[in-house]
């Protein structure tokens, strides 16, 4: 295994942390603020993907297919809040489940409905197209450079949100104790709609950057969602920087384990064999992880209680 | 109370004569139907067990489900190739015969639940729902990536496995063998809900520490029942395979684990026969939206958002009272 191969696949590692940390912050918010688990983050993203394809096909800007999942994302989200999700905030979690996983399949076949079976395809920028040099002579695209630039911008965005800005001060207020910021006269449904189209157009964003790397189709966003619910889970639910830790941990252990345990295994089993073992091994590698960490920290490596 | 007890009955009877009346209009797709809605029940009432008296919101139950369906899968595709499944340590060869893949897929499914159960009952609420998921996941990327039993796509089995006294390929013989394993495992489900065992369980769902103040463990009564309802789940897993005669990854994949779920709440959750409902009218769905639109999973979302929100008793409850079932 050459170096530069191993940087190639931690860079690899690192962008795709970065797209699974835009869900994962997410899912944490709401989960933190609104006591909810939302199934349907994960059509939030499949918005945010189709809206971009749709709106490069038209337009031809990448732009403006950015804008269009953020916006559509944020939509979709702040719709969902409006007519179903707020019902669910006094329910217990089976019921937000439940409801969640609807909502997944109002979401999935109403897309297929609308755009068909086929996927479509949303091309990377030609400015950000083709590789790059690294110093160290290592060519990497461009693209997921930037992806990995965007992510941590908008990671340190809302750290900065979070941490100094007003409504930061009642999305905090509002994990501690909900009944108390209510009482000191926060307009609580409003802010939950907020915070709810805010995770959306997150979602929606990684949908868009993703869907040019890969084709954007129907179900795209349940694997991610799956990663992104580890994720949290890795970094105690409702923290941010959890998220943000538990991302890049899920992105550099799926990649690398990937990479790194097949030959492992070939080092002290027959090649056929070692090969089957290590991919299977690989495939399960983040699991494992998240057993890891549950059997040490059961309320993850950032949580609360 | 009694009104329950009456729709019971119906949603007990409504199977076979279904089944009686498919069988005398000659309509052995509709046979089929039933039988795949029993099997279906089956697995719901597995996680009833869980879900229903022990309050573990499992969202894993697919691991057993396709445990059970890999259980079938691996031994009968030894017999039908003639090859052991194992020489060392000791020999085993593959089977055909139905009785012996219920075992296995039984003790399959029940060792997997104790060791995913020992690991995530350590966990409550949402990191519970989460872990159990992740345990899914981890099967059904295991499954997709182990090349030896067909990987990503799936074992065929040729002839279905053989029960002795019958002969299975009929549509109404293998319905009766499946509405008769969903029976017993209803009453084994009514017996349990009645037990001490099932008292302790309800028990430790509703205050924890009351339980534990009067002597008993509630992580021991909770992993107890999670491998009772993992390895229900499981049998239906292996019959479920054994009605299609294919066995995939699908059967791991999170969407069984929510159909599953979905099963149990359309019907109503800790209902004895809440499962049995939801499953029949989950099949009817499927069979009558599938007719009118491609696209019937929307219809389906849509009811199923409307009975969370509005329904919350299920089908059960909607139609004999908010009463709880036990007593």
């Amino acid at each position: 295994m050459s170096l530069i191969l191993l940087i190639e696949q931690v860079l690899n590692g690192l962008q795709f942390g970065v797209m699974l940390f835009l869900m994962a912050a997410g899912l944490t918010l709401i989960f933190g603020v609104m006591g909810l688990i939302n199934l349907a983050h994960g059509s939030l993203y499949m918005v945010g993907a189709f809206a971009a394809a749709a709106v490069a096909g038209w337009t031809g800007s990448f732009i403006l297919a950015l804008i269009a999942a953020l916006a559509a994302a944020a939509a979709a989200g702040a719709l969902v809040e409006l007519l179903v999700i707020r019902r669910l905030y006094d329910r217990d979690h089976l019921d937000q489940v439940l409801a969640t996983f609807a909502l997944i399949l109002i979401f999935s076949e109403g897309t297929r409905w609308l755009f068909g079976s086929f996927p479509l395809f949303l091309d990377v920028p030609a400015a950000l197209a083709g590789p790059v040099m690294l110093p160290g002579g290592i060519l990497y695209p461009l693209y997921r450079l930037v992806i990995i630039g965007v992510g941590l911008l908008v990671a340190a965005g809302l750290f900065l949100l979070i941490a100094k800005t007003r409504i930061g001060v009642q999305i905090r207020a509002g994990e501690a104790d909900r009944e108390m910021i209510a009482a000191l006269g926060v307009d609580i449904s409003k802010l939950y709609t907020l915070v709810f189209a805010l995770g959306a157009a997150l979602a929606g964003l990684a949908g868009a950057l993703v869907g040019a790397i890969q084709s954007v189709q129907v179900g795209m966003g349940e694997p991610v969602l799956i990663l992104a619910f580890v994720v949290i889970v890795i970094g105690g639910i409702g923290s941010i920087k959890g998220a943000l830790v538990g991302s890049l941990l899920v992105g550099l252990t799926d990649t690398l384990g990937g990479v790194l345990l097949p030959p492992l295994f070939a080092s002290f089993m027959q090649a056929s064999s070692a090969n089957s073992v290590g991919s299977a091994v690989a495939s399960m590698s983040i699991y494992i992880l998240m057993v890891g960490v549950l059997l040490f920290k059961p309320s993850g490596l950032f949580g609360g209680t | 109370m009694a009104r329950e007890t009456l729709l019971n009955i119906v949603l007990f009877l409504m199977l076979p004569v279904t089944a009686g009346i498919a069988l005398l209009l000659d309509e052995p797709f509709i046979i089929t139907l039933v039988t795949k809605a029993a099997i279906l029940a089956l697995a719901g009432v597995g996680l009833n067990i869980a879900l229903g008296l022990g309050g573990l919101v499992s969202f894993g139950h697919a691991a057993f489900f396709g445990l059970g369906g890999y259980a079938m899968g691996i031994l009968a595709s030894h017999a039908q190739s003639y090859t052991p499944l194992m020489e060392t340590p000791f020999l085993i060869e593959g089977t055909k015969s139905m009785l012996v893949i219920w075992g296995a897929a039984l003790v399959t499914a029940a060792l997997a639940a104790l060791a995913i159960g020992a690991l995530s009952l350590r966990t409550t609420g949402v990191y519970f729902i989460m872990i159990t998921l992740a345990f899914g996941q981890m099967l059904y990327y295991f499954a997709i990536s182990w090349p030896a039993y067909g990987g990503e796509d799936g074992l065929s089995i040729y002839i279905r496995n053989d029960f002795p006294g019958l002969n299975t390929l009929d549509p109404i013989q293998f319905f009766a063998i499946a509405f008769g394993v969903l029976a017993i495992a209803l009453f084994g489900a009514s017996r349990i809900a009645k037990a001490p065992f099932g008292l302790a369980l309800f028990a430790a769902r509703q205050n924890a520490e009351r339980v534990e103040t009067v002597g008993l463990t509630p992580f021991r009564l909770r992993l107890v029942a999670f491998v009772i309802s993992g390895a229900v789940t499981g049998l239906a897993g292996a019959l479920f395979a054994d009605l299609n005669r294919f066995v995939s990854p699908t059967m791991f994949s999170w969407h069984t684990s929510g159909e599953i779920m979905v099963f149990v709440i359309l019907g109503g959750v800790g209902r004895l026969f809440g499962p049995v409902a939801g499953a029949a009218l989950f099949i009817l769905l499927e069979h009558v939206l599938g007719g009118i639109s491609d696209f019937w999973q929307v219809y389906l979302g849509i009811l199923l958002l409307l009975v969370v929100l509005f329904a919350r008793g299920g089908l059960i409850g909607t139609l004999a009272g908010r009463e709880v079932a036990h007593d």
